[in-house]
């Protein structure tokens, strides 16, 4: 099988003057069509780093990451804006990616600026409700703005404004961890039929084990910017190789305390 | 509804009855602000018409609402001009980053060594005084200032993840800075367009004091408090008026200023 995404020995370091702190270090990782990939590791272990520079968001020190066979930071500015439209992210942060002076329905619909041939007026409308119904949302909805939505609801936006263009990597980075049982269910469940639908492949960031053993396929664990282990996921939660990871795997419960903390903002 | 600042519309009031009286004195004074009475001259406020008369027997309550025209007029065209390029050099910075920053700041460096004085005396030099040698000078100091405050507000959006969703969308700088950056720093530029405009006042009537603003017979505040400083224990209205119509106006500026900071303030907004 090829894989879609090949990540390349691929590190990010940040000069603090102080110090520098590798973010990514050596990175190695291989996503398959299809596949859902998840990503685990304490805070500050970089994930979101990776997340940003497999999207081209962010210059990596060394190292490529290759989609679809195309060395995304080979392509010119151009090249790499019409490659865009096959790979999208889901932020961490729901407070800070959602445009507080755009409608909802503007937002969702932001990404089809990269298709040329993409519906206008009544049509997008219907595509906008579609989508924010797929999420649990209402398809009025759309003409509200962000600061009417709780934090879970705001995810679920940015979740919809990520499916909008059917990429075929979706990257998502802790984006159901602040979302109720019920609602984290319907997305994950939304998210694995996409992946039936349309062979979807997902590089899923999470602090939560539980939904790894969920809906992913397979599980890569990171420390300190470095990978520590990667495998099918039931083989790494039943017989983790790793100190590292046994120990994250005993302090689940408190890894998603964490999570939550991290999230909640004035 | 949720209250407004008190500041905010203590500061509107004054700044709209300062607007008023400048856009009404294009239509109506009480008297002719230029039509001397030598008959007439240095009478106190209410002895003939509302502010008195100057040396000459001018007005005084006409000549400050022109003066009002004149001033607002100046100072707020140079601010909007000038503030306008500085905005654009500003979100520019913030977009590029490198060295298109490096020289866009270096730029406002050297222009920001050029206070409104110094560039009315070079310019006064070529155009001889007035009230676009004023303006100029005047407009020239708002570029460095309105380039600063604008890339350090665009700078704080460009780090946002909705400008991160922008990119992943394709997007280029022209436009992310148009529908992302502009309208989430405008409240900011609003800020500091009331307040710079009240130092733009301040700046005219300084070069007008000094002889380099608008020429005679043109009304102005700072001419008007250049002459009559002989008469300031004699005729002390003919001193206070104008110094008075430019504090007042630049009070107003500021406050203004300061309550739509606070009207725009996302912790005011939570509260609330
Ligand atoms: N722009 C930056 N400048 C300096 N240091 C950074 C920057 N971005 C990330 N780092 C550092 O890189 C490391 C990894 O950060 P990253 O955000 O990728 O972690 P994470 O695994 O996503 O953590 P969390 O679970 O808390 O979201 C941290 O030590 C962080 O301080
Ligand atoms: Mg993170």
């Amino acid at each position: 099988m090829t894989s879609l995404l090949e990540i390349r020995k691929l590190s990010r370091h940040f000069d603090l003057g102080s110090g520098v702190v590798k973010a990514l270090d050596n990175v190695s990782l291989s996503l398959h069509a299809g596949e859902v990939l998840g990503v685990v590791g304490e805070s500050g272990s970089g994930k979101s780093t990776l997340a940003r520079t497999v999207m081209a968001l962010d210059h990596p020190t060394s190292g490529t990451v290759v989609l679809d066979q195309r060395d995304i930071f080979s392509l010119g500015p151009r090249a790499l804006r019409k490659a865009r439209r096959d790979f999208q992210m889901v932020f961490q942060d729901p407070y800070g990616s959602l445009n507080p002076r755009h409608r909802i329905g503007r937002i969702i619909a932001e990404p089809l600026h990269l298709m040329p041939d993409a519906p206008k007026g009544a049509e997008r409308r219907a595509l906008v409700g579609t989508l924010l119904e797929d999420v649990g949302l209402d398809a009025a909805d759309q003409d509200r703005f962000p600061h009417e939505f709780s934090g879970g609801q705001r995810q679920r936006i940015a979740i919809a404004r990520a499916l909008i263009t059917k990429p075929r990597l979706l990257v998502a980075d802790e984006a159901t961890s602040a979302l109720d049982l019920t609602v984290q269910k319907q997305i994950l469940d939304l998210i694995l039929d996409l992946r039936d639908r349309h062979g979807i492949s997902v590089l899923f960031i999470t602090h939560n084990i539980g939904v790894v053993q969920e809906i992913c396929d397979r599980v890569a664990v990171m420390q300190h910017g470095k990978l520590v282990e990667v495998g099918p996921t039931q083989e790494v939660l039943d017989a983790p190789q790793q100190a590292y990871t046994r120990r994250l795997l005993a302090a689940e419960p408190r890894l998603d305390v964490i999570g939550r903390k991290s999230r909640s903002r004035p | 509804m949720r209250r407004l600042p008190k500041t905010l519309v203590l500061g509107g009031i004054i700044t709209v009855i300062m607007i008023g009286a400048a856009l009404l004195s294009r239509f109506w004074t009480p008297a002719d602000p230029t039509g001397m009475n030598i008959m007439a001259r240095l009478k106190a406020p209410g002895e003939v018409g509302l502010l008195g008369t100057d040396q000459i027997g001018r007005d005084v309550l006409s000549i400050i609402m022109s003066g009002a025209w004149t001033s607002l007029g100046i100072a707020s065209t140079a601010t909007l001009v000038g503030g306008g390029i500085g905005t654009v050099f500003g979100v520019m910075a913030a977009a590029k980053g490198g060295w298109v920053e490096r020289l866009v700041m270096t730029f406002n460096g050297v222009l920001f060594a050029f206070p409104p004085i110094l560039s009315a005396i070079l310019l006064g030099a070529l155009l001889g005084p007035g009230a676009v040698t004023s303006m100029v000078a005047i407009g020239v100091f708002m570029i460095p200032v309105f380039a600063r405050v604008t890339r350090a507000a665009a700078i704080q959006i460009w780090a946002r993840d909705y400008v991160k969703a922008a990119r992943m969308a394709g997007k280029q700088d022209t436009l992310i800075t148009l529908e992302h950056v502009l309208p989430n720093i405008s409240a900011q530029l609003i800020v500091q367009l009331a307040i710079q405009t009240g130092l733009g006042i301040l700046s005219e009537a300084g070069l007008s004091f000094l002889g380099m603003g608008v020429s005679p017979p043109t009304p102005s505040w700072g001419r008007m408090l250049s002459e009559s400083q002989t008469y300031l224990s004699s005729a002390p209205h003919l001193v206070l008026a104008p110094g008075l119509a430019i504090a007042i106006t630049v009070l107003g500026l500021n406050l203004l200023g300061d309550g739509l900071r606070d009207l725009t303030d996302p912790r005011r907004r939570q509260t609330t």
